[in-house]
């Protein structure tokens, strides 16, 4: 296996480019774990129907991109809270496996209302010269997307941790999320947070569902699975419930799964296998994920 | 309590609902045909054009015998458990003289016992695997396979002179891995040159990120890559190609010819080059003809006619023309005139079945894409 | 736990083994005579309700009784449908089914009767629950949910691209097929019984142990890991042999049928029937099996009055059935039984009830 540099660096520049969005749709997977301990399966779906928005307001309302953008932003968090509202907080003091079943239950209710009401067939993401020009730097070709992703997921990351650090918000967030009870108890409205915590997180599925959209100018129903699983993946890997760890994770998971094609080209069927078994390898290792913490199980 | 008594509530519901699941009238002046394809789950958008030829040639052809042809459209859902109680369900709830379908193979497969144990003649429109008429004597196909295609496209590649092909191929599709494999054997055949494809790049229906396979083949320098699979993934893989400046043409198969394809694919996919079964600028025969014209009628909001919806329309006709040499509505009669077409004049060609029963064909039709649209480029026939 | 009160006296022994007798004496006859006078789409539905009815069971017995969420089952089901599939399909189709690269040297001349390839599948399930098993099972909660879904999705893609033993995308065809109701009806019932055995022995109550309290169950002594091993690989095997039942059933495979959303239909399955009761994994098999085929008129289009109206187009059905669970999780949590049985004095005691029309409890199980 010979590997020339020029290749090797457009392998790194294609693993930093899909990193960088599965870390951004890994952010909104840890911020819900680590407030509500729920894998939210629907969190693919949302991120499904929000590029599936961005579409209906550009390509068939044909509204100008900046007021489409907030638009789908907006709708998807009412969609979020609206989803949290109807499916989780019902559930809130049920057994943890009623939750998930509620969460898959509401993922699979999106996938299908998605095909009936938008077909099976893919539609496509309105083209957006700016985002997809490709630059030619010492021949690695890179799209001007895969400079502006990872910005705007370092900026996210900058902005959710001041809302979480340094705000009345966060801190009721963080209170709830090391312990429910007693942040009741302290006087935390928890359903109102958990709402805001949804909220937060759909906004996230709609910036990746729009970036995403952009780079792989493709909508379909079951578009949000693959990335949901792996992001959520990633989340795991770098410390569910830790937004830097999530960020650390997506970069980690996107090279990974670009390297592993790179050096083994022979392998490239098996490459949606590849976040599984790093995700059971760090289950195994490290549970906590690389920047989680260890937490005591309560009795 | 109240779970007791929903669940015999339920119970009682169920044993009803089996019951209404059997027995219908029997309308001895009607003659149904079943049409089994997918309208739901990931192979919908292929069913749904072969949905429309079917009921565009149910339209125009409404009777025969003197009898009402009534379609019984059954959704297998692009899923084999579903596929075999559809079909099923078509033979005996139903009671279908024949029946349509699937797009997809392995969907098709998974009915090819019960047409064969209950003896009810199935005609596939678009299934190119080999394997769904073999040891079958009840199924019968109007298109090509997946030999001959692989065959045609790898003559083309070697009269524009490529010489060394790249792969791109959807390792969970049987119908991209079948012609890859064939396309393969007839293109080193031809250069006698055991390493002419450079690369071969297998990714996952669903897939969305190919620019891992895609840098690897860009440092091969291919002359064209061959890349068969959905057209909603290869869009993807062509527009990625393009991204990362490997210019080379691209080859695919009949199932990119979608205005999804064109849609998704935009600037990026011009000059794909693809085989496929039908071209409906230049009609090969007065049925031909006749059904571009209708369709547009039909259809007026498309830009283009699907190749899978020509075949489902001939599907559909062959069934009807054996009909009527059967002289009857009986299943081992139709099937004994299935068999034993020959020179039918269909929209795709003239389609005679041959023993395996499948339609011997020769000619395919090569097309390209060219500002926005598929445009003909050249027949190919092989002898 | 729900404290019960009982309101009326079991039954005599007696008078319920004849009732037992005569209800397995009542469903031999109705599968004798439904397999002589039903047609064979009743048939096909009766067979997916038995084989439904196995891996429910099979994904109640880690999920329900066990209360390890476990998404795994539609791997198992993979190997189990292979292990059929590969060991059954005739020698002679073989280079026909085979035709893009030849079968492996290995095992291209084994043929094993539809049996003994049945308990391999299963058999083979249970290894690969060991060996994944012993690793996650560690695992709590959702982090053992997802483990356990990527693990059948890596059988998938790995079935996927082993081209010389699975045929890769191509899937097998010419699978012997089973169409009578003795074969998936008569499995069935092996494995309902063995399961309540399985419930009603030390290890049934060891799982339940654990999933009421995993720290209260190891300070009684049960040995944690070694319990959860066991109840995951007789799942597994169960799964297994469903899953080669399934193969037989449909005469084809493909690893794409083992898509990881295959598991939710089981889920769908043990949610609606009550997680950890098997009277209701058997009863929901049927209702979500039958109900499904009964929704399909939803997906055609219907015209009242002449008018056509679009909301009844491919798909609806999905959305409804999807509906249907959400209805379930979120209002009746418990599902039709929750984690009780039918038996015979509830039976009794509903009609009595029936006839009386009054409000008094009925109770009494015969898990318990």
């Amino acid at each position: 296996m010979t590997l020339d540099a020029q290749t090797f660096m457009q392998h790194l520049a294609n693993g930093i480019s899909v990193g960088s969005l599965y870390a951004l749709i890994a952010i909104g997977y840890t911020m819900v774990y680590g407030i509500l301990r729920l894998i939210n399966f629907a969190h693919g779906d949302i991120f499904m129907m929000a590029a599936y928005f961005a579409f209906f307001g550009i390509a068939v309302f044909h509204l100008p991109w900046y007021v489409a953008f907030l638009l789908v932003i907006g709708v998807t968090v009412l969609l979020g809270a609206g989803i949290e509202k109807a499916a989780y907080r019902p559930l809130r003091d049920a057994p943890k496996s009623s939750v998930l079943i509620s969460a898959i239950g509401v993922s699979f209710l999106l996938e299908n209302l998605a095909t009936f009401l938008f077909s099976g067939k893919p539609k496509a993401f309105p083209d957006f010269p700016a985002m997809t020009r490709v630059l030619e730097i010492k021949g690695i070709s890179i799209q001007v997307l895969t400079l502006v992703v990872p910005l705007v997921t370092i900026l996210l990351l900058f902005i959710l941790l001041f809302i979480v650090n340094h705000t009345k918000l966060g801190m009721a967030m963080r209170a709830v999320s090391k312990d429910y009870e007693i942040a009741q108890v302290m006087g935390i409205k928890i359903d109102r947070i958990i709402a805001y915590t949804f909220g937060i997180g759909s906004s996230l599925a709609a910036i990746g569902a729009i970036l995403w959209g952009m780079k792989y100018p493709q909508v379909s129903p079951l578009m949000g699975v693959m990335p949901g699983l792996k992001c959520f993946i990633a989340a795991v890997i770098g410390g569910i419930g830790n937004i830097k760890g999530a960020v650390m994770g997506g970069f980690i998971l996107g090279l990974a799964e670009v390297l592993l094609v790179a050096a083994f080209s022979s392998l490239t069927g098996y490459r949606d296998a590849i976040a599984f078994i790093l995700l059971i390898i760090i289950l195994l290792v490290r549970p906590t994920g690389l920047l989680g913490e260890k937490t005591a199980e309560k009795v | 309590m109240k779970k007791c008594l929903v669940s015999i509530l339920c119970l009682s519901l169920s044993v009803v609902m089996l019951a209404g699941c059997g027995g219908t009238k029997e309308d001895a002046n009607v003659i149904k045909i079943g049409v089994f394809e997918p309208l739901t789950g990931a192979n919908a958008a292929g069913g749904e054009l072969e949905v429309e030829g079917i009921k565009l040639a149910n339209k125009l052809y409404p009777e025969v015998l003197g009898k009402k042809v009534e379609l019984v459209i059954a959704d297998n859902k692009s899923d084999k458990a579903e596929a075999t109680t559809a079909a099923a369900r078509l033979i005996e709830k139903d009671k279908v003289s024949a029946i349509i379908g699937s797009w997809g193979s392995s969907l098709s497969m998974a009915a090819g016992d019960l047409v064969k144990n209950n003896k009810v003649p199935a005609v596939g429109a678009s299934c190119t695997n080999p394997m769904v008429t073999q040891d079958n004597d009840y199924y019968f196909r109007v298109c090509f396979l997946d030999p001959f295609q692989g065959t045609v496209m790898a003559n083309y590649a070697y009269q524009q002179g490529y010489r060394k092909i790249a792969i791109v191929q959807e390792v969970s599709n049987d119908y991209a891995v079948g012609l890859a494999n064939f396309f393969t054997a007839a293109f080193k055949k031809l250069t006698g040159d055991e390493n002419c494809i450079v690369e071969v790049g297998n990714y996952n229906t669903n897939d969305q990120d190919f620019s891992g396979i895609l840098t690897n083949i860009k440092s091969k320098n291919p002359d064209a890559i061959f890349a068969p699979g959905n057209f909603t993934e290869s869009a993807l893989v062509i527009k990625q190609a393009k991204s990362l400046g490997l210019n080379v043409p691209f080859l695919g198969g009949d199932t990119w010819e979608t205005e999804e394809f064109l849609n998704v694919g935009g600037q990026d996919v011009e000059g794909a080059v693809i085989t496929t079964f039908f071209d409906d600028t230049a009609p090969v025969t007065d049925e031909a003809k006749k059904f571009v014209e209708e369709y547009k009628k039909e259809y007026a909001d498309k830009e283009s006619i699907a190749a899978v919806s020509a075949l489902g329309y001939d599907a559909y006709l062959l069934i009807l023309k054996a009909i009527e040499k059967a002289g009857s509505t009986d299943s081992t009669a139709i099937r004994d005139a299935i068999a034993t077409t020959k020179d039918f004049e269909g929209v795709t060609g003239s389609i005679t079945i041959n023993e395996q029963g499948d339609a011997d064909k020769n000619s395919a039709v090569i097309k390209t894409v060219k500002d926005g649209q598929f445009v003909y480029l050249d027949t190919v026939v092989i002898e | 736990m729900k404290k019960r009160v009982k309101t009326k006296t079991q039954l005599p022994l007696k008078n319920r083994w004849l009732l037992n007798i005569g209800a397995i004496v009542f469903l031999i006859a109705f599968i004798f005579i439904a397999n002589q006078f039903l047609d064979s789409y009743i048939r096909r539905i009766l067979n997916l309700c038995a084989i439904y009815t196995i891996l429910g069971l099979s994904m109640n017995l880690i999920n329900g009784f066990t209360g390890l969420f476990s998404l795994g089952q539609a791997g198992f089901m993979a190997i189990g449908a292979y292990a059929v599939a590969i060991f059954t399909v005739p020698l002679e189709a073989r280079a026909t089914i085979f035709y893009l690269e030849p079968m492996h040297p290995a095992i291209s001349h084994i043929r094993l009767p539809f049996v003994v390839a049945l308990l391999l599948g299963g058999l083979l399930a249970a290894l690969a629950a060991f060996l994944i098993g012993a690793p996650v099972l560690r695992l709590r909660g959702d982090y053992l949910a997802i483990a356990t879904l990527g693990f059948s999705e890596i059988i998938r893609i790995v079935f996927t691209n082993i081209q010389n033993i699975t045929n890769g995308a191509l899937g097998i065809k010419n699978i012997p097929t089973i169409s009578n109701l003795w074969w998936t009806w008569g499995i069935a019932l092996i494995v309902i019984s063995s399961m309540v055995l399985l419930i009603r022995s030390s290890y049934g109550r060891a799982f339940k142990a654990i999933r009421e309290d995993e720290i209260a169950a190891e300070a009684m002594g049960i040995g944690l890991f070694k319990h959860k091993v066991i109840a995951f690989m007789i799942s597994a095997f169960m799964a297994g042999i469903g899953g080669g039942l399934f193969a037989a059933l449909l005469g084809t495979v493909d690893p794409k049928q083992f898509y990881f959303t295959l598991t939710y239909n089981f889920l769908l399955i043990i949610v609606l029937g009550g997680m950890g009761s098997i009277s209701g994994t058997i009863m929901s098999a049927f209702i979500v099996t039958i109900g499904l085929e009964w929704l399909r008129f939803l997906d055609e289009p219907l015209s009242i009055a002449g008018i056509s109206i679009p909301l009844f187009r491919p798909g609806l059905r999905m959305v409804v059935f999807s509906l249907l669970l959400m209805g379930v999780v979120l209002f009746y949590r418990k599902g039709l039984m929750g984690q009780t049985e039918l038996s015979w004095e509830r039976i009794i005691g509903f009609f009595k009830k029936f006839g009386k029309k009054e409000g008094s409890q009925v109770g009494g199980d015969l898990s318990e």
